[in-house]
């Protein structure tokens, strides 16, 4: 390792790499975040950040790298998460380690942070939330913490940005240093027996990376690496009765029988004295802390879940009732804009390709913008206030019920957003039948490329004062289909015995308005960017398709009738049916002509058939198919060509029912369908998806158009 | 054997052993549930299934069946 930094050195002399590692929630990303102008997503619970990430700054004359990592609460592999980090620190070559811990917590975060210590790599600490640790009144000597644990500690504050240089020259002048033997002492049995190892080992002159202590402390702890390469070495057949001896001796000093906890409780007294140095609590704690009085009402036992529900109702009566006000506007914008442009082409089949395919298309996209933002800032609260994990411990005993892991909220929230991000959070989930499973109902839960058909068919079909409820409903009973579909699965395909389920609840954090801003704006920034790239030319695709070809015995013999026709009425009837015959022998009518006869029994028509499948490269398509199929259909009729009016007007009350149950429950974007295969790690998983999401969506939608029409 | 998930709410108890397998063993360690740890209970969730506790600074939820592997005692 040394070896390898010394060669390395010249090339890239100003250059350091820094890896980031703490335990979770302590505000790793934050950390680059204000250091660097990178983004990266912040949240108030654990397992924000799920896999690596690469932030490049530079500061005086150094180029950094900060690799921000997902937080470790120890250096074990229990989630996937934790086993990227400890991949990363033991396999990746970095210049060193910023352990971020969190000020008001310091005893907990210790326990990592010994465990770093004994890597024997260069590390600095940063103690972070400092801001909040001064308002608890705890006072921290940070000089004296270095000069016992040999390393340099800063107290920094992400939020306030305080002690951010300080930090980065600490990390400079620890990078020009040579890597220290750590501090860390442990008991007297213990370090005796790591004295007898490190004699051993000097003995017969065995050629280690790491220090000998090291390796000592290693062998004790029963590391599997430092293990396996000393299992091929000859010394070990001496060795092994050593250690065999040293681990009694240890284990029975703890009166226990598991040496890795002996050596967590090593840790724990080593920082316990640690702690009673340098820790000074000036202001008493109050009885209860405001968290423990929020969480009194928050998570009651029994007021607990209908809160939640209330808050969930008011989000999708926000979503739909404030959303709905620029809807008009937007809408005006865009018919508005469609016709100017539109007046400056002369040529009628680009004028058409522009205003109907392509301004049609993503003008449908971008109706909805103002309820996506809205239910984004739904979900960014959620995350960043801290009340996520209450609404994890809230429904767990309801989720158990269902073969569901309480944890799997967390993702299961984030699919509401969107899916993909929702497949790699599933990965804090430890076992790998409950991540499983959690892939699966993922999709159950509407993300918000979803949520512009539900608006679109609510605003049709009901009234303003009722549409937010439908909305809330339609959300409520995908939730509902998705854990149904989870104790199916359960049931069959992934049985098998209970995790447990143990999570850390963070206090509560009044989130800032920067905060949330740009959590929103980075994910609307997405869905414009996809509305005005994919979503376009998704758009002139299929205006394309639904064009071509041209059929010259269709508008000769519409010509003629035309003419011949007597009233004016008459004459913007007969055209409105050329759009219509036209539209049904384009390649896109061909299709969806064919496809028509599956859809049959739940009641679509061709062009609903087709919006369908167009869904299944992004589900914001089906509006703007929707859009442009009834545009060019439609065009003759000025007066009112909103795509809400159109739809309402065309489409059956049963057929829409069964419709947005299809677009409830099937498969999920190709995007998403691609991130799902690479989580689940097989393409297998992909079509046992589609077979379970497309049968599911099929049958439900059958039984709701039946239901639908036996009642209407 | 008294776990905690005989404990009520409010009641304060003192760790003697952790009863988990190794892998659960190590997640409740690094929470600060060890031996000799001062656990209080402040919350059930509904049909107690779930329970917060408080463990130094931090909270922690687990299900009773976890709690069930925790042996207390009153302090
Ligand atoms: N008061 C205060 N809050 C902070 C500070 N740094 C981070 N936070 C908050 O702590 C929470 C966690 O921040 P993150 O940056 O997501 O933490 P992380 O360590 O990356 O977490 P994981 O990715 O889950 O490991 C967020 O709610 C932040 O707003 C700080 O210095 N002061
Ligand atoms: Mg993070």
């Amino acid at each position: 390792m040394n070896q390898m930094q010394e060669k390395a050195c010249p090339i890239i002399a100003n250059h350091i790499k820094i890896a980031l590692v703490g335990q979770p929630n302590v505000g790793k990303s934050m950390l680059i975040n204000s250091v660097s102008n990178a983004h990266l997503h912040v949240g108030n619970f654990s397992g924000v950040t799920v896999d690596k990430t690469e932030v490049l700054f530079d500061y005086k004359n150094y180029h950094f790298t900060v690799v921000d990592l997902p937080g470790t609460y120890a250096f074990t592999d229990y989630t996937i998460e934790e086993r990227v980090t400890h991949d990363y620190l033991c396999a990746e070559s970095y210049d060193l380690i910023i352990n971020v811990v969190d000020s008001t917590n310091l005893e907990k975060n210790l326990q990592l942070t010994s465990e770093l210590m004994s890597m024997s790599k260069r590390v600095v600490i940063a103690l972070n939330m400092s801001d909040e640790a001064d308002k608890e009144g705890v006072v921290i000597n940070a000089e004296y913490m270095s000069e016992l644990l040999g390393i340099p500690c800063v107290k920094v504050s992400a939020v306030t940005k305080t002690g951010i240089e300080e930090l980065l020259d600490a990390v400079v002048s620890v990078s020009e240093q040579e890597t220290q033997e750590s501090k860390l002492i442990f008991s007297e049995p213990v370090e005796e027996e790591i004295s007898t190892i490190v004699d051993y080992l000097t003995k017969h002159k065995y050629k280690a990376v790491n220090s000998y202590r090291n390796v000592a402390i290693n062998l004790l702890k029963n590391n599997k690496k430092t293990y396996a390469k000393l299992h091929d070495d000859p010394i070990w057949i001496e060795l092994q009765p050593i250690l065999i001896e040293a681990s009694k001796h240890i284990e029975l000093h703890h009166d226990s029988d598991d040496i890795k906890e002996s050596f967590a409780e090593e840790y724990a007294s080593f920082n316990r004295g640690i702690i009673a140095e340098v820790l000074k609590q000036e202001v008493i704690e109050e009885k209860k802390t405001l968290t423990e009085k929020i969480d009194k009402t928050l998570i009651h036992s029994i007021f607990g879940i209908p809160i939640f529900l209330f808050f969930m109702w008011s989000l999708f009566q926000l979503t739909f009732e404030i959303g709905s006000i620029p809807m008009d506007w937007i809408d005006a914008f865009f018919s508005w804009f469609g016709d100017t442009i539109g007046a400056t082409i002369p040529n009628e089949d680009v004028r058409s390709l522009v205003v109907d395919g392509v301004i049609a298309g993503v003008g449908a996209v971008i109706l909805f913008v103002p309820n996506i933002i809205i239910l984004f800032i739904g979900i960014a609260l959620l995350e960043s206030t801290g009340y996520m994990s209450r609404v994890a411990f809230l429904l767990d005993g309801f989720f158990h019920k269902f073969g569901m892991h309480g944890q799997s909220f967390i993702p299961l929230v984030t699919g509401f957003g969107c899916s993909i991000p929702a497949y790699m959070s599933a990965r804090i989930l430890k076992n790998d039948r409950d991540r499983l499973l959690t892939l699966f109902i993922i999709g159950f839960m509407s993300c918000g490329a979803r949520l512009p058909v539900y608006v679109l068919f609510a605003g049709a079909f009901f009234a303003p004062e009722m549409a937010g409820n439908i909305l809330f409903a339609i959300y409520i009973s995908g939730a509902m289909i998705g854990l149904v579909a989870a104790k199916v699965l359960k049931l069959t395909a992934f049985k098998g015995a209970d995790e447990p389920f143990v999570m850390e609840m963070p206090k509560y954090r009044l989130p800032s308005a920067k905060l949330i801003w740009h959590t929103v704006l980075t994910k609307t920034m997405m869905y414009l960017k996809k509305a005005g790239t994919f979503i376009a030319a998704a758009s002139m695709l299929i205006w394309f398709l639904s064009n071509y070809p041209h059929n010259l015995m269709i508008e000769e013999e519409y010509a003629t009738k035309i003419e011949m026709a007597l009233s004016k009425d008459a004459k913007t009837d007969l055209a409105n049916e050329q759009a219509v015959a036209h539209l049904e022998q384009s390649y896109l009518g061909k299709i969806g002509k064919f496809s028509v006869p599956i859809f049959e029994p739940l009641g679509f028509d061709w062009k609903m058939s087709v919006a369908l499948q167009t869904g299944l490269a992004a589900k914001e398509v089906v509006v703007s198919t929707l859009g442009v199929l009834y545009a060019l259909g439609d065009n003759v009729n000025e007066e009112d060509n909103s795509l809400k009016t159109a739809i309402s007007k065309n489409i059956p009350f049963a057929s829409a029912v069964a419709f947005i149950v299809v677009i409830m429950i099937y498969l999920p974007c190709l995007a998403a369908s691609i991130v799902f295969t690479r989580e689940a790690g097989g393409i297998r998983y992909f079509f046992y998806l589609l077979a379970f999401t497309s049968i599911a969506a099929y049958s439900l939608a059958f039984i709701a158009y039946n239901v639908t029409l036996m009642l209407t | 054997m008294k776990t905690l998930k005989d404990c009520k709410k409010a009641c304060k108890v003192k760790v003697i052993k952790l009863h988990a397998s190794t892998d659960l063993k190590q997640r409740l360690i690094s929470f600060g549930i060890m031996k000799e740890s001062v656990i209080e209970v402040l919350e059930h969730s509904p049909a107690k299934s779930t329970i917060e506790v408080k463990v130094g600074k931090m909270r922690i939820a687990l299900r009773a069946q976890e709690a069930q592997l925790i042996e207390v005692q009153k302090i």
